[in-house]
């Protein structure tokens, strides 16, 4: 067992868990996007920030890849966490707006303005449809590529994978993905997931092959 | 390139996490670029997804997934480069070549990229030909430098072109040669001479593809030491007080084997000083 202090509550925890575990385990609630039980931590949105150490030392870490250690300090929502933690909402806002999931983090934690441009992407790169993919669905079908601003999920080549089963588990898990449904251009969706489900859309014509994911789907306005 | 050479070069670099670089360079380096086909036979035959491979091959900007030409020119887009109007240089190539950075000419002559810096940015402007270096190019010598590249002045392979030269030599005192054909370095007869220093004698070799002077000895030398280089057969030394141009220790002379010239090596350890004086008969 590793005893640390968490928000000055001294506590003890198993060894190997992170700081994020022991957290949410005794109860405190810490934001994530990019992490979820049965995945290995990946460490990209930075939502679960918090601080660790006292006085000049201290910093600033994510907490879903820190592992406890003997004696940490660790606060969850000290003022320079809560203010990072604004930040990245923010930001993650200007990039995805439409996402159900980051609308509802950014009302739940006072983020009422929005400084910079809105970029509707339908991507915030976080990794859980990869991992997903890879580590729960055996697959492997899609991947990061590219790098900087390139960066983008998707198959190799732009094809529709051959080990891709259409489980749907990508769609699944995604936080930003009301708008990945590609409805009436199947050749563009991520793995055709969506024709797998059953379809309320199916009425129409050109989705005939197609259908989102939501129930009733959010981005085709389709009732 | 078949199936074969590609299990080659798997076999080789393991099918371990680690190796994956190593052979996506080495098919690089065969075909030029990364055939969707070969990624296919490599995520196979090393048992991972065919997505992380692509990831790899799509994050390096030294892997491409499409056909290169025969030429590379590389323009820096550095900053220090940039504030010399670089931008001006490469909109130059883009017009005279018809194709944007990044891109090839349809004939597969010539493949125009920016790179983002070269490290030499007090010479900027810089622009690369196949492995050479222009220097504070301006939009006028582009046309220059697209000209010489055609014609292949700075080869093709990205490396400035080699002539191997092959020198052999033997002792100037007994005349027998010093070529050892047993040994090869550098796929040639090296040249085997006797090394002393400080009382240890051994034998020394030295690649005989003049200018390449990795020499291979059996006693391991410090580094920087003048070492005393003699003959095998006769044990006359090759030190005939001439000095290195490039550090001014004494330099061993050897004779060429058609008696033509002499070449010479110098005896410092690290030094890479050597001479070729043809039309040289007598010492």
């Amino acid at each position: 067992m590793i005893n640390l202090t968490i928000n000055g509550l001294a506590v003890s925890v198993e060894k190997g868990s992170t700081v994020l575990e022991a957290a949410q385990f005794l109860g405190f609630p810490i934001p994530t996007l990019c992490h979820h039980e049965g995945l290995t931590p990946y460490g990209a949105c930075r939502l679960c920030v918090v601080e660790i150490g006292e006085g000049p030392g201290a910093r600033l870490v994510s907490s879903c890849t820190y592992p406890a250690e003997e004696g940490l300090k660790v606060r969850t929502a000290s003022e320079r966490v809560v203010r990072a933690r604004k930040m990245i909402i923010e930001l993650l806002l200007a990039s995805c707006p439409q996402s159900k999931v980051i609308q509802d983090l950014a009302s739940a934690h006072g983020v009422r303005t929005q400084r910079f441009r809105q970029e509707y992407e339908d991507c915030i790169l976080c990794g859980l449809c990869v991992r997903m993919c890879s580590e729960q669905m055996m697959a492997g079908a899609i991947g990061f590529r590219g790098r900087g601003t390139e960066r983008s999920i998707g198959t190799p080549f732009d094809v529709q994978s051959d080990v891709c089963r259409f489980c749907g588990g990508c769609m699944h898990i995604c936080p930003a993905c009301q708008l990945r449904c590609t409805y009436n251009q199947p050749e563009k969706a991520i793995c055709n997931a969506c024709a797998n489900l059953a379809p309320p859309c199916i009425e129409k014509e050109q989705y005939g092959d197609m259908m989102c994911y939501m129930n009733p789907c959010v981005a085709c306005e389709i009732k | 390139m078949d199936t074969k050479d590609i299990l080659d070069i798997i076999e080789r670099n393991g099918k371990n996490h680690a190796g994956l670089i190593a052979i996506l360079e080495e098919v690089q380096e065969e075909c030029s670029y990364l055939p969707e086909e070969i990624l296919r036979l490599v995520a196979k035959e090393t048992g991972r997804s065919l997505a992380d491979i692509y990831g790899v091959a799509t994050f390096y900007k030294a892997f491409s997934l499409k056909p290169k030409g025969r030429h590379c020119v590389s323009a820096c887009l550095g900053t220090a480069c940039h504030v010399r109007g670089a931008q001006k240089i490469v909109e130059e190539f883009s017009q005279e070549l018809g194709i944007k950075p990044g891109e090839t000419t349809p004939d597969n002559e010539i493949t125009l990229e920016t790179v983002n810096c070269l490290g030499a940015c007090a010479l900027g402007p810089i622009v690369v030909s196949d492995g050479h270096y222009f220097a504070n190019v301006t939009a006028r010598k582009v046309g220059e430098i697209l000209r010489d590249t055609r014609e292949g002045t700075f080869g093709s392979d990205g490396a400035p072109e080699e002539h191997p030269f092959l020198i052999e030599v033997s002792c100037p005192r007994c005349g027998r040669s010093l070529m050892d054909s047993g040994t090869s370095l550098h796929g040639h007869p090296s040249i085997l001479v006797t090394a002393s220093m400080n009382g240890k004698t051994g034998w020394s070799r030295i690649p005989s593809l003049y200018g390449r002077f990795a020499r291979t000895h059996e006693h391991a030398f410090p580094d920087n030491t003048i070492i005393q280089l003699s003959c095998p057969h006769c044990a006359s030394s090759f030190q005939d007080g001439s000095r290195c141009v490039e550090c001014g220790a004494p330099l061993a002379t050897m004779r060429l084997a058609d008696g033509n010239g002499v070449f010479r090596i110098c005896t410092r350890t690290g030094c890479e000083g050597h001479l070729l004086d043809l039309g040289r008969a007598e010492l």
